[in-house]
């Protein structure tokens, strides 16, 4: 009468052959790799070339490697030995990087999971280890949104100057005023000139009148709700963009850079010990700089010859072929607004579209009349080193300020060229709000003393549960092993970053979810002390104990998300496993113990007495014909 | 084995008030500490900076001291941290401190003192931005949590045990509060989580009670109130019992072998679970009879039922 359908059983033992097989990768250690990854922004690294390549070097340095694995953004080479590791790696280095003072990848030195290969392929990797666990640095940047605007506004006072003279339109004067822009007039007529005119030049700005006189009339001009969250996106995706450029050179193993709130950026460097230096990377600044291609015929081949004319520069274009480009730099990268990867309003090819401000676009209008035919380069510089990003050729004479690169484009490379102009124009200014460091030898023992505390308190609990319900209780023991499987399984899957409060919130939900199955074996001593039989017991006991363990999981699970809600840091990676952990104690609790109970007695018919431990009831001396094997005290 | 046998519910209710008074009286002791004493609140809410180093040997911390208030930094807290060869120095913020580097000037100080070399542990620097915002979101989880419990367990049972069981529990966190204010234990980001877990968990204990009230009172009509409350606690204390001493025993386990940085997150947990079983059970109970809870409450009257026949 207690059993499972059959379909039931297997489910449940589906489930966890799935736990066993996503908590394995967890057993097996870390072995050391080399991790080799594009160090240029303007480097789009092709897995399948270097993958190839890596082997190649290798095999020619004689250095055995225990496998390669790729994915879209690193190769990566397992190692028998660090002592391995360490030669492969410089041999690497050396094949891939020819010139050292200019490397084009990061080859650094990491720890992989020495799982098999099979279940690296079906995405079973060990859990993801937060810094407080592996050692690292932990920094949170805010960008300056205020300090943007300010900005942005200065940039539209300026503006507004230069149409005013365009436009013809007298004023008495043009400032910036907190977060407006103030223009002042003498007579209304004006006023209504300019506010047409501004109004036909842009829709960012939202005006409004304010007299302060017959003589005083001012239009005070505000960025629209809509063009200061556009300002801040920009802002914020250009600091991401360009901090990644700027941590590849690190050769940080797995950095992470993630956008947090509406105006912070979290960088996590995991192994990284020198935070001197790291804060000294992230703080530096790129630059854009726009100049002409000199194109006289013979110039360029004079030039690879290794006689560079003077004036001119000889830099790579994006793609390979050599290009000559004049010193004199035509507009930076201050007088780029936005960049925005999109398609040509004719032809529909992929472009990218810029923004200059007004004085960017009338230098621009002015280079670019006298120029039409010839070639201009827009040049990336950091670390005093320039790349071409891209050198369109002019093909008329733009005014405005809005300029669109197309042609020989795939949409991919319209989206990286975007990306890589925003990357070099002056982001927004940035502040370290947070910084967390953590040596290696701490992380090691964070992660023991989080192991022995859930190990031992398991054990306690499963010898006294066995003690105190005998069959019930090993079964219960089981029941929390395979909650703690599912839970750690789970955590792998979801690649979420373990810390040490998380490893805490494991041990917890462990000593929390117990109750549950103390719930149902009290249940089933209580029926059993009331006269029912065996079997009915059992049945009882699940069913009515079902109700009571729903709503206490449920207040939990309400705290639980409470602070997954408001939490961050620590308490956050507290939160994800506590929560996790409920849901799959509410699985093994209920589902996985009763199975196990039914394959005890659910076949047969007629049953003695449970080894639930000693039933006691009110009125009889000893043991109740109903106990089990300890009849005793 | 059996621990508890029990021939007769036993009379809690009778000593409902000695328990309510008991309660109270804890409670404002532990208001009277909190607004006294305050709470020993960690970096991550104050904002500063905390380096933390190890030695080889036991360092003289005066020398450290010295050095660092030449640095510039006279307003340094150097303490033992653990033991005698790990060191923790806290620096507050202050306006005119340039945050960004006074991490790297504290090692580099440390190591220029004489005597053993100091390895870096770890650093943690809060801006002050960051500190008031994790304090109200705090609160935020906190009221979040509140409301969540009082409008779930009001779905499923009443009102008036939501608002029993959220006193009870509230009435926990304030003690776990007092008893950090009072022993000046240092209040951080885990302790708070630690505090939000045992407000969810021991409402736990308030819901399994509160489910053999229900139960009691559908299938035994001829009880009163106070026995019905004294039938459901009674033949629910073996579970509560056992389930709290099995996650006591895994708290015990993390006080033990879980180092420093668990230590306070373990001792909330330990000052909570034991409140708890004793909140839930004989504040929230007594709550429940003076709120006027009854039988009416949860048998449905007949008379809906004629009508809905006719």
């Amino acid at each position: 009468m207690n059993r499972y359908p059959l379909w039931k059983n297997l489910l449940i033992g589906l489930v966890l052959l799935w736990g066993l097989i996503y908590t394995l990768p967890n057993f097996y250690g870390e072995v050391p790799a080399v991790q080799v990854s594009s160090a240029k922004a303007t480097l789009k690294l092709e897995p399948a070339a270097v993958t190839d390549r890596v082997a190649g070097v290798l095999k020619e340095a004689g250095i055995e490697h225990a496998g390669i694995f790729s994915d879209t953004n690193s190769v990566r080479a397992r190692f028998a030995s660090t002592d391995l590791q360490l030669r492969a790696k410089d041999a690497i280095e050396r094949a891939l990087n020819p010139n050292a003072q200019d490397p084009s990848y990061v080859v650094a030195l990491n720890l992989l999971s020495a799982s098999p290969a099979w279940l690296t392929s079906i995405h079973a990797l060990p859990m993801y280890l937060g810094l407080d666990l592996r050692g690292g640095v932990h920094f949170l940047l805010q960008v300056d949104m205020p300090g943007a605007l300010t900005k942005r506004l200065d940039a539209t006072t300026g503006d507004l100057r230069t149409l005013m003279r365009d436009k013809s339109v007298r004023h008495a004067g043009i400032t910036r005023e907190g977060s407006t822009v103030v223009v002042r007039f003498r007579d209304a007529e004006q006023r209504e000139a300019a506010r047409r005119a501004i109004q036909g030049a842009t829709a960012d700005l939202q005006l409004a009148d304010r007299d302060d006189g017959v003589e005083d009339l001012k239009l005070v001009a505000t960025l629209t709700a809509q063009a200061q969250q556009t300002m801040r996106d920009f802002a914020i995706k250009q600091n991401i963009s360009t901090l990644h450029n700027r941590i590849n050179e690190l050769g940080v193993a797995e950095p992470v850079i993630q956008q947090q709130g509406a105006d912070r950026i979290v960088v996590q460097l995991p192994g990284v010990q020198d935070v001197a230096k790291a804060k000294d990377i992230l703080g530096r600044t790129a630059t854009l700089e726009v100049r002409m291609v000199d194109d006289t015929p013979g110039l360029l081949e004079q030039a690879l010859a290794g006689n560079v004319p003077f004036g001119t520069e000889l830099y790579n274009e994006r793609g390979g072929s050599p290009l000559l480009v004049k010193k004199q730099v035509v507009l930076t990268g201050d007088r780029l607004t936005d960049a925005q990867p999109g398609f040509d309003g004719q032809t529909n090819e992929p472009a990218v579209h810029l923004t200059l401000d007004a004085a960017g676009a009338r230098i621009f209008r002015d280079v670019t009349r006298e120029s039409i035919g010839k070639r201009m380069a827009i040049l990336l510089i950091e670390k005093g080193k320039g790349e071409v990003v891209t050198a369109p050729v002019i093909r008329s004479e733009i005014g405005g300020g809005r300029v669109q690169i197309s042609g020989r484009m795939t949409t991919t490379e319209a989206n990286d060229v975007a990306l890589l102009l925003r990357a070099g124009s002056l982001a927004a200014p940035m502040e370290i709000i947070e910084e967390r460091t953590v040596g290696p030898s701490l992380g090691a023992e964070n992660i023991a003393k989080g192991f022995h505390s859930t190990l031992w308190g398991f054990v306690a609990i499963a010898v006294f549960m066995t003690a105190y319900y005998m069959l019930f209780g090993l079964v219960s023991s089981v029941a929390l092993a395979a909650n703690l499987l599912l839970l750690v399984a789970l955590l792998s899957l979801l690649q979420a970053t373990l810390t040490l409060p998380g490893i805490a919130a494991m041990a917890l939900t462990l000593g929390m979810a117990i109750d549950a199955n103390v719930l149902i074996n009290e249940r089933i001593r209580e029926e059993l002390r009331n006269g029912a039989t065996p079997q009915a017991a059992i049945a009882a006991g699940y069913d009515r104990a079902f109700d009571t363990i729903l709503d206490s999981n449920i207040t939990t699970l309400i705290a639980g998300v409470a602070l997954l809600v408001f939490g961050s840091g620590p308490v956050r990676g507290f939160a994800v496993v506590h929560c996790l952990g409920i849901l799959t104690s509410m699985f093994s609790a209920i589902l996985v113990s009763r199975m196990l109970i039914n394959f005890v007695y659910g076949r047969r018919r007629k049953i003695e007495s449970l080894a639930i431990g000693q039933v006691w009831k009110p009125g009889t001396q000893a043991g109740s014909p109903a106990a089990g094997k300890s009849g005793g005290n | 084995m059996e621990f508890f046998r029990i021939k007769k519910d036993i009379p809690f209710m009778r000593h409902a008030l000695v328990f309510n008074v008991i309660s109270l009286v804890t409670f404002l002791l532990a208001v009277f500490f909190l607004a006294t004493r305050g709470l020993h609140l960690s970096v991550e809410f104050t904002g500063g900076t905390l380096v933390e180093v190890t030695y080889a040997e036991a360092p003289q911390l005066e020398p450290i001291r010295e050095a660092l208030a030449a640095q510039g930094y006279p307003d340094a807290q150097v303490q033992n941290f653990g033991s005698a060869r790990d060191l923790l120095v806290r620096l507050p913020n202050r306006d005119d401190l340039d945050t960004t580097g006074v991490s790297e000037k504290v090692m580099s100080t440390l190591k220029g003192v004489a005597g053993p070399v100091p390895e870096l542990r770890r650093v943690e620097f809060v801006g002050p931005q960051v500190g008031k915002e994790l304090a109200s979101d705090g609160a935020m989880a906190l009221l979040l949590v509140i409301v969540g419990i009082v409008v779930y367990l009001a779905l499923r049972f009443e009102w008036r045990f939501a608002v029993s069981a959220i006193i009870a529990n509230l009435h926990d966190v304030i003690i776990i509060l007092g008893f950090f204010a009072f022993f000046q234990w240092e209040f951080s980001l885990a302790v708070l989580a630690a505090v939000l877990a045992v407000l969810g968990y021991s409402v736990n204990e308030s819901v399994v009670v509160f489910d053999r009230v229900r139960e009691t009172f559908k299938k035994k009509r001829n009880l009163t109130t106070p026995q019905v409350l004294d039938h459901a606690i009674t033949s629910t204390i073996s579970r509560t019992i056992i389930t709290h001493g099995s996650t006591q025993v895994m708290v015990l386990s993390m006080l033990l072998f879980g180092g420093e940085t668990l230590h306070y997150f373990a001792m909330a947990l330990t000052i909570g679970i034991c409140f708890g079983i004793y909140s839930s059970v004989l504040v929230a109970s007594p709550l429940v009879m003076w709120l006027g809870a009854s039988r009416e409450q949860f048998v449905k009257p007949k008379k809906e039922k004629e009508e809905a026949v006719v």
